[in-house]
């Protein structure tokens, strides 16, 4: 624990575990309320094992000024305490985070932020000025592209007896403060250059190199070691710097670890090329391989700036490192032909929603670097590879201007109240939706993908990621259930006694994605209560209710449906049933789960499930809004109820049905009210009764039609196997 | 006091002391049965002069109607007093809990987006939709992003292996990957129908992307205007409009910001401004501001690539989360929440069944 003197005479208590903290030292300290620059965290006060604590004594490392993490900064024992630290080590130059967006290569230096700030009208573009730097002898180097369409263009010159060191502390500052850590000076030559004027260069020890330096495509297979150390095996696709023993430089990417500049380096070769950016796309994404050269290299450098930033970065280093420079030698040609636009200022207000006059265009892009011609042809400067037609010329203008001066323009509006937008299939999902939740249903959504298992389980998924994120979720799913089913464990995991969930989405199968509404319902169906003291279970008819009703929402006259079987080896296979239109299409699959599959998914006890197949459901376009006259009987209807010994295996549903069709002048209805089996039934055989309702047209049944028709009943009803009790 | 009046008084009074039904009964019994004294004296009556009968005619009247009032009024008595007795058993403890109907609810992604379809179908927008697993060209070619566009690494695609390629209909082959965004429902629409078009298109996207603020798969809206004489104002006024109109709130102002997507041309960051309120940050005015949409003027590579004039046609579109939007309304923190399915949760921040956004209720609940 220190007691910390901020200057102000109210010592601080801080808790600290670095190892040399001690009585007596001056150090760097983090008040509450500032941000640690290496991890953003900003600091409070907190009580650290039970201790309160102040601040932050910090490290080299947390302030991002190197390395060092072994302890904190220890400052000789005459700095001021109390001066801002910032101001003490001279580290008090503004740090400016700007984002470039990746159209905008020619602002990944400070050169090209700057002209664009003085279009904005912040301060004046000062062109870089570039010394005429000669070279006193040929150089001896010879410098090749032998693959033009990879590297139109490369520059060089060898600089003699130079003599490599750390670079002066201004040029460390400057590399520090932009983010890039100092290695040398000639390395932090190549940097500075890059961050000044967004053009990456690589300087090679001329000793390491043997015979002449050719940009070339790699051969199959070769090999090389870059400067972060790690070996990359490249292909006949990728452009390359090598030389008689091998490959250098994967080119516009990183530099050979090989041929790189070491304490010991005396002789140069500078290489400023020109990549094709797509080229450097590839080669990168293919290696997976990102650097500061790939960055500004693939968004395309400016083709003209070859000779510009070999004379500067050669000025850089003899200023700092001595030495003696050649002729620059230069091989192929940069694509340095300037891009015209047909331009027409009215454009300006047509797509941008600004007028600006066309004088004050024409300042603006000459501010940025085009030439405007009297006709309004536009040429487009060579750093701005991202200008393509007046479309961009508009933008260049309107973000000059500013966006905020773009005024709000109501959108045409279609005459009177607005239409129905809303396709069939779109309204009957959301009846689908609010219906489900009308029923007493959580709306779950869940991830598209499944581990391979999951998937396995419901039949396997036709499509498997690639580059899945985790194993679990690889495969997308071909069925929403294991989502669910997933989701309903967590629920149990988590101690609930009941879920009840569902979702609507897409399944994915082979040749198309299937809008589905999936339910689950696991656990308690109702909680144990007063009146009869059980808790009851879900079972099988709860997801056959719940279809039925969510069909119904749907449009769907659910009694014409057949109940047939086949519903997946994921079911319980005596206790599901599909439920379709016609005998092939399928709306709809219920059931309880299969117990292995229950299993699959850590679920204990009776799981219900249930899939609605909703773009199986035919969509029927309403023939507009009037209903059929609504014209009631005369006379009421009358029931008789009816009880049959039938087959066990009988189908209540066929047996129903057959006593629906017997009579359809007479019978409007047929409902079973009871099932039995045991005492006083036969074994194999169940009592089943039915209530028929009967609905006389224009007059009144007498006692004969009544025998009639309940001889057709009966009749029908013993075709399908059932005797009447006696 | 007459006989009458004697009768009467006694009739009564056992009338009054009758405390059971069956004792009335015999009270009546016994004055108006067959048998009865109050019978007996309407008997007298047929044998009476008319003098006499003048007389004594309305006092035996009268005996029989005061009788008759009696019991009645004594049997109403008696009855009120046996069903208020039952009823006193029949008590129940209304106390005790009724059965419970479990509560449903709507996912805040499913009600957010009924939310925009309402919002945007009065400025005249249908809903789109397309396959979510796509193919390359409509996710990144025809959008302007070739293969070696840096922007292609920007989206961290999830792919399907080659052999899952799908032909086209010259037979090359087209990589097949989860889309990264929702834009390529621009393309299917502007391929499919004839300008003027006016969609938004909701719905799943996926990154490989997995932190506490990313999720490999969340929700997108696109929003497509292809028109002829549409430009940023009116992008600007419609992004207004719409947010205003989901947040409720008059005072939502909008910052454009110059930005980058090479699908359009100018392209438009857009923030809008929040205030702070009890430590959450609320839409509406300039406290502050948060970056919210994406959005810029179609490129005209893209209107060409989809086979439309881009001299004739031109347009805006745009691009926001619909699990932010729900944040940000309702007050989640925490996206993982969304994909979770924890009950707790859902009945937490899910909507009730019949919350139906409509214009005349209010699109927000």
């Amino acid at each position: 624990m220190l007691t910390v003197d901020c200057g102000d005479g109210n010592p601080l208590q801080v808790v600290c575990g670095a190892p040399n903290a001690r009585a007596g030292l001056v150090g760097v300290f983090g008040v509450e309320g500032a941000t640690v620059p290496a991890n953003g965290m900003v600091l409070k006060k907190t009580a650290i094992r039970g201790v309160e604590s102040n601040g932050m004594m910090c490290s080299v490392a947390e302030l991002e000024l190197g390395d060092d993490h072994d302890g904190i900064i220890e400052l000789p024992a005459d700095a001021p305490v109390g001066m801002a630290f910032a101001e003490y080590a001279e580290a008090n130059d503004p740090v400016i985070d700007v984002a470039i967006t990746p159209n905008r290569q020619d602002c990944m230096g400070v050169m090209g932020i700057a002209r664009d700030l003085a279009a904005a009208g912040l301060g004046t573009f000062k062109p870089v000025e570039v010394p005429a730097v000669a070279g006193s002898y040929p150089c001896p180097v010879e410098i090749r592209t032998d693959d033009p369409d990879g590297c139109p263009a490369f520059y060089g010159r060898v600089i003699r007896g130079v003599k490599n060191g750390p670079s002066p502390d201004w040029m460390q500052a400057r590399l520090k403060a932009a983010g890039q850590r100092p290695i040398s000076a000639l390395v932090d030559c190549t940097n500075y250059l890059m961050l000044a004027c967004g053009r990456p260069a690589h300087a090679y020890d001329l000793a390491k190199l043997n015979g002449a330096v050719v940009a070339r495509r790699a051969e199959e297979g070769e090999t090389v070691t870059a400067l972060n150390g790690k070996d990359y095996t490249l292909t006949a696709e990728m452009t390359v710097i090598a030389d008689d023993s091998g490959v250098h430089d994967i080119a516009g990417i990183m530099g050979g670890e090989h041929s790189g500049c070491s304490e010991d380096t005396t002789d140069v070769l500078l290489e400023i090329a020109y990549f094709t950016p797509e080229r450097i796309a590839k080669t990168g994404q293919a290696l997976a391989l990102t650097s500061d050269a790939r960055s500004r290299f693939e968004r395309g450098v400016d083709p003209a700036f070859l000779d510009d930033g070999l004379a500067l970065l050669t000025d850089l280093i003899v200023q700092t490192c001595g030495g003696e420079p050649s002729d620059v030698i230069r091989a192929g040609q940069p694509p340095v032909e300037r891009k015209t636009i047909a331009y027409d200022t009215a454009r300006c207000a047509a797509l941008g929603g600004i007028d600006v006059p066309a004088d004050r265009q024409k300042a603006i892009l000459q501010s940025l670097g085009f030439e405007v011609a009297s006709d309004w042809t536009v040429t487009v400067p060579t750093w701005r590879r991202d200008i393509d037609g007046w479309a961009d010329l508009v933008e260049e203008v309107v973000r000059i201007v500013g966006l905020d001066n773009v005024v709000s323009i109501p959108l045409p509006r279609a005459d009177g109240v607005a239409k129905p937008t809303a396709t069939l299939q779109q309204s009957l999902e959301r009846k689908v939706h609010r219906a489900a939740a009308a029923r007493g249903l959580n709306e779950a959504i869940n991830w598209s993908f499944l581990p391979q298992k999951e998937a396995d389980a419901f039949g396997g998924g036709t499509w498997s990621l690639d580059n899945p994120i985790s194993e679990d979720m690889k495969v997308m799913r071909p069925s929403l259930l294991p989502g669910l089913l997933s989701a309903a464990q967590r629920n149990m995991d988590r101690g609930a006694a009941s879920v009840r969930l569902f979702e609507i989405g897409r399944r994915y199968l082979a040749d198309c994605e299937r809008l589905t509404a999936g339910i689950v319902l696991a656990g308690e169906k109702t909680p144990r209560g007063w009146s009869s003291g059980k808790a009851a279970k879900f079972d099988a008819f709860d997801a056959k209710a719940e279809v039925i009703a969510l069909l119904a929402a749907a449009g769907v006259a659910t009694e014409g449906l057949m109940v047939l079987g086949d519903a997946g080896d994921h079911y319980h296979p005596g206790q599901s049933a599909t439920l379709r239109m016609g005998p092939k299409n399928v709306l709809a699959a219920f059931g309880s789960l299969h117990p292995a599959t229950a299993k699959t998914f850590d679920l204990d006890g009776a799981v219900i499930a249930a899939e609605i197949f909703l773009d199986a459901i035919p969509l029927k376009k309403g023939a507009g809004f009037m209903r059929p006259a609504f014209t009631p009987p005369a006379l009421q209807a009358v029931t008789r109820d009816f009880a049959f010994l039938v087959p066990e295996q009988l189908h209540a549903g066929d047996l129903v049905r057959a006593i629906k069709g017997c009579d359809k002048d007479n019978i409007a209805a047929v409902r079973l009210f009871d099932r039995f089996a045991g005492q006083g039934v036969p074994d194999g055989q169940v009592s089943l009764a039915i209530e028929v309702s009967l609905q006389p047209s224009d007059k009144s049944y007498t006692d004969d039609e009544l025998k009639a028709i309940s001889d057709r009943v009966v009749t029908a009803a013993s075709k399908q196997g059932a005797a009447l009790r006696g | 006091m007459s006989d009458i009046a004697t009768l009467q008084n006694q009739i009564l009074a056992a009338i009054d002391a009758a405390d059971t039904p069956d004792a009335l009964e015999a009270v009546r019994i016994d004055a108006l049965g067959k048998q009865g004294s109050v019978s007996a004296l309407l008997k007298t009556l047929g044998q009476m002069s008319p003098e006499e009968r003048q007389v004594q005619g309305p006092m035996i009247n009268g005996l029989r109607e005061a009788v008759t009032n009696g019991i009645a009024a004594k049997k109403a008595a008696l009855e009120t007093a046996i069903l208020n007795q039952r009823l006193a058993t029949e008590r129940l403890d209304m106390t005790l809990p009724a059965p419970e109907a479990p509560r449903g609810t709507v996912h805040p992604v499913s009600q957010v987006m009924d939310e925009l379809a309402e919002i945007f179908a009065d400025m005249g927008f249908a809903v789109a939709e397309g396959p979510e697993i796509e193919d390359d060209w409509h996710n990144f070619s025809a959008l302007n992003i070739p293969e070696t566009h840096p922007a292609r690494a920007m989206h961290d695609t999830f792919y399907f292996p080659d052999q899952m390629a799908q032909k086209d209909e010259n037979g090359d082959g087209k990589k097949m990957l989860l889309r990264t965004h929702t834009s390529p429902v621009q393309i299917r629409t502007m391929t499919k129908q004839e300008p003027p078009i006016r969609i938004i298109a909701p719905g799943r996207v996926y990154r490989s992307d997995s932190d506490a603020t990313h999720t490999p798969m969340f929700h997108q809206i696109e929003g497509l205007v292809i028109d002829k004489g549409i430009h940023l104002g009116h992008l600007k006024w419609t992004l207004e409009t719409f947010l205003k109109a989901f947040f409720e709130r008059d005072d939502v102002v909008l910052r454009l910001r110059p930005s980058y997507f090479p699908f359009t041309e100018p392209s438009v960051e857009v923030d809008v401004g929040y205030s702070v309120v009890k430590g959450k940050r609320v839409i509406g005015g300039s406290e502050g501001w948060m970056e919210v949409l994406g959005s810029g003027m179609v490129h005209r590579k893209v209107i060409e690539a989809c086979g439309l004039d881009p001299d004739v046609w031109q347009g805006f579109a745009f691009g926001t989360g619909v699990d932010r939007l729900a944040m940000l309304k309702y007050g989640m923190d925490d996206l993982r929440a969304f994909f979770d399915g924890d009950n707790r949760w859902l009945q937490h921040y899910g909507f009730n069944a019949l919350d139906v956004p409509t214009l005349s209720g209010g699109v927000g609940a």
